[in-house]
């Protein structure tokens, strides 16, 4: 059991691939096939890939606000790869890759940060709320589906993830705490990528580990090396398993480290150093999965250049579509307030639209 | 049919309606064992299981929060908060996402919510159990609001907002939650959310209120038997939506309006439907229309709470006023 040996008052880190893509805990290296591992790697690499291309698009003034994922591609991609398909994810709003691991398409991604909550809007079959902005809140919303999935036996697990800044917040505690309280099938992945905006960890919270905070609702906690795709796997797996089986949540710390911006708001030279960079910059979870992958033999350097050249590709023009799409319908800022449009509702949209269809004549 | 209270209207409906849809859950502080401090939820989880009526930690976030979770997931979450005044620490869920929801994933999750709270005060309680808070929930696009003030609308208002698609914020005017009854009908029937409702036909002057405050316009018309004065009194019921056909209609037959609420003055629902009366029946008004409304401070101690409270008498002289200009 990881999560007995791993304790976070035992000051453990649960590592299984190092930074230099060497497996260094054999007997705990997950059974995944090929096309699963496959599967990960191209999420994280198209995840990369779109992420990069974002920043420019923002820069170039054609996205507006957008938060960076650069760094975090295991620790999101890890934890989805260990549900199942009846799973549900709570997300904060940091979370490309996972979105894309869980069906969510680059283009409705793209079409949420472009400025339309269409973006939001995800097919029937993908069990993923959207993009949660208000920090710590999602916590609890997984919480309710996760008591949803017990009282209706749904074998249904509820994984929310949240940054080491939203663990201060008092949903966090409320949420997790809810949930043990009645057993409910959660699990929550801190994506701790050591800063809050412009606050570190270390001014946020006294406690050593995040993963000691799960002592505090009297269920598991553990920490893992974030920017290890198979120890974040790994952990989440137990833990999706030991929450599916009726035990109660689990808390997992993915340490990782946030390469980008908090979001092309903000200026990360005001407050951390380039050394500090350049130092997680070596801890890049994307090489450290790539050499394994060759090592295996299910991935080659070719192979690596022509899905990158094929994803600069796709992501261009997928977001060239969603440039296409332009303003929204004036109807949908009114339709989905209510399931019906009350009176009030009504009238206000037929005035905005007249109005707006006098002012064309004028 | 049977004679209930306001409180046990409220308690048949969620019975009944528990009966109905396996579905609805009832949850809250103390909701579950004891049936709630006021015991509104008393004999449901005897009748329907520690899954379905339970008792929450105190974390009123996690209460609202997990209601959203829980009706994502195929839940029908009846939500209750202990009080008006504890809903705030819940209140950034409602506000900020229950509202939302369906806006936000464009149609993809509509959020079939109740909330339900006593408002309002009279009981002679401590801070923060005496608030008339509809106004901080009326201006929340997304939410619909209502407020019974009999038992008989209270089990209808309960029902149509157990079955709407929509998040509703279910008020209990816990002042009248015990006194003065009413036959209620056995089977479940449901009263349309946004829908005033017409107490008393009248022809001088239209008077609004809603939850406890009707009754205390009645005492007014009381008290002004003796002045010849006809008035029209509207339940609003329905802080959000609002029932504006009801209300424009009967200013533009009477001229006259005055409208009446326990809450604060400065933005209440009172200036709102002034507005509304202003931009709608301007021309058919005879007379400015008033309000009758608590003051611009906190929530009085029981000591000085009677001063602060919309009183019959301080509601009849400014019907008087305005009838007589």
């Amino acid at each position: 059991m990881l999560i007995k040996n791993y304790d976070p008052l035992k000051k453990k880190q649960l590592q299984i691939l190092d930074e230099k893509g060497k497996i260094v805990a054999p007997d705990l290296e997950p059974k995944l096939d090929k096309e699963t591992l496959l599967k990960m790697y191209k999420t994280m690499a198209l995840g990369r890939i779109a992420d990069i291309k974002a920043l420019q698009y923002q820069r170039q003034g054609r996205l507006l606000t957008y938060p960076p994922n650069k760094g975090q591609e295991a620790a999101q991609v890890g934890a989805m790869a260990a549900l199942e398909p009846q799973d549900w994810l709570s997300p904060a709003f940091r979370e490309l890759n996972a979105m894309l691991y869980r069906g969510v398409k680059l283009e409705q991604t793209f079409l949420y940060w472009y400025g339309n909550e269409w973006g939001n809007h995800f097919d029937e079959d993908v069990r993923v709320l959207p993009v949660n902005v208000i920090i710590g809140s999602q916590i609890n919303h997984a919480a309710g589906l996760a008591y949803a999935s017990k009282v209706l036996k749904k074998n249904e697990v509820a994984i929310a993830t949240i940054g080491d800044g939203g663990t201060s917040h008092g949903e966090f505690y409320e949420g997790l705490n809810f949930a043990a309280a009645f057993n409910a099938p959660l699990v929550v992945v801190i994506q701790n990528n050591q800063w809050a905006i412009s606050t570190p960890r270390a001014k946020a919270t006294k406690a050593e580990t995040l993963a000691q905070k799960a002592y505090a609702f009297g269920i598991p906690g553990i920490q893992v090396d974030g920017n290890d795709v198979l120890a974040v796997y790994a952990a989440t797996k137990e833990a999706v398993d030991y929450a599916r089986k009726g035990n109660g949540p689990v808390l997992i710390e993915a340490v990782t480290y946030r390469l980008g911006a908090h979001t092309t708001s903000d200026d990360p030279t005001i407050y951390r150093k380039d050394e500090e960079v350049k130092e997680w910059e070596k801890k890049d979870p994307m090489i450290r999965f790539k050499k394994y992958l060759i090592d295996k033999g299910y991935w080659t350097e070719e192979e690596d250049q022509k899905l990158e050249e094929e994803n600069t590709t796709y992501v261009g023009e997928t977001f060239k579509k969603v440039e296409q799409t332009g303003d929204a319908e004036l109807i949908d800022i009114f339709k989905y307030t209510y399931k019906e449009m009350t009176p009030q509702l009504t009238e206000q949209y037929e005035y905005i639209k007249n109005f707006l269809k006098e002012q064309e004549g004028k | 049919m049977a004679v209930l209270t306001l409180l046990e209207a409220i308690n048949q409906a969620l019975d009944q309606k528990m009966a109905e849809d396996s579905r609805v859950v009832v949850f809250g502080e103390d909701a579950g064992f004891e049936g709630g401090v006021f015991r509104v939820t008393a004999g449901l989880q005897k009748k329907y299981g520690e899954d379905r009526v339970f008792d929450t930690p105190i974390a009123e976030a996690a209460i609202t929060g997990s209601a959203i979770g829980m009706a994502i997931n195929g839940l029908i979450p009846v939500a209750e908060i202990q009080f008006d005044g504890f809903v705030f620490p819940g209140y950034t869920e409602i506000v900020t996402h229950m509202a939302r929801y369906r806006n936000r994933s464009r149609g993809r999750h509509g959020l079939p919510i109740v909330v339900r709270f006593p408002v309002g005060g009279g009981i002679r309680a401590l801070e923060h159990h005496s608030e008339s808070i509809e106004t901080l929930l009326g201006h929340i696009p997304g939410l619909k609001v209502v407020i019974p003030s009999t038992p008989y609308d209270a089990k209808g208002l309960l029902v149509s907002a157990i079955e709407d698609p929509d998040p509703v914020i279910f008020m209990e005017p816990k002042r009248i939650y015990r006194s003065g009854k009413q036959e209620v009908p056995n089977e479940l029937y449901r009263i349309p959310i946004g829908k005033a409702k017409v107490v008393k036909e009248g022809t001088d002057v239209t008077v609004v209120a809603w939850g406890a405050i009707v009754r205390e316009v009645e005492k007014a018309m009381k008290l002004l038997e003796n002045d010849n004065i006809n008035v029209e009194l509207i339940d609003l019921r329905s802080i959000s939506p609002i029932d504006e056909e009801t209300i424009i209609n009967s200013v533009k037959k009477t001229g006259r309006f005055v409208v009446v609420q326990e809450a604060v003055k400065t933005y209440g629902p009172g200036a709102e439907l002034i507005s509304l009366v202003n931009e709608k029946a301007f021309l058919h008004l005879e007379a400015a229309p008033a309000r009758v409304t608590g003051f611009d401070i906190t929530v009085p101690l029981a000591k000085g709470e009677n001063y602060h409270f919309v009183q019959p008498e301080r509601i009849a002289a400014e019907i008087k006023k305005v009838a007589k200009f």
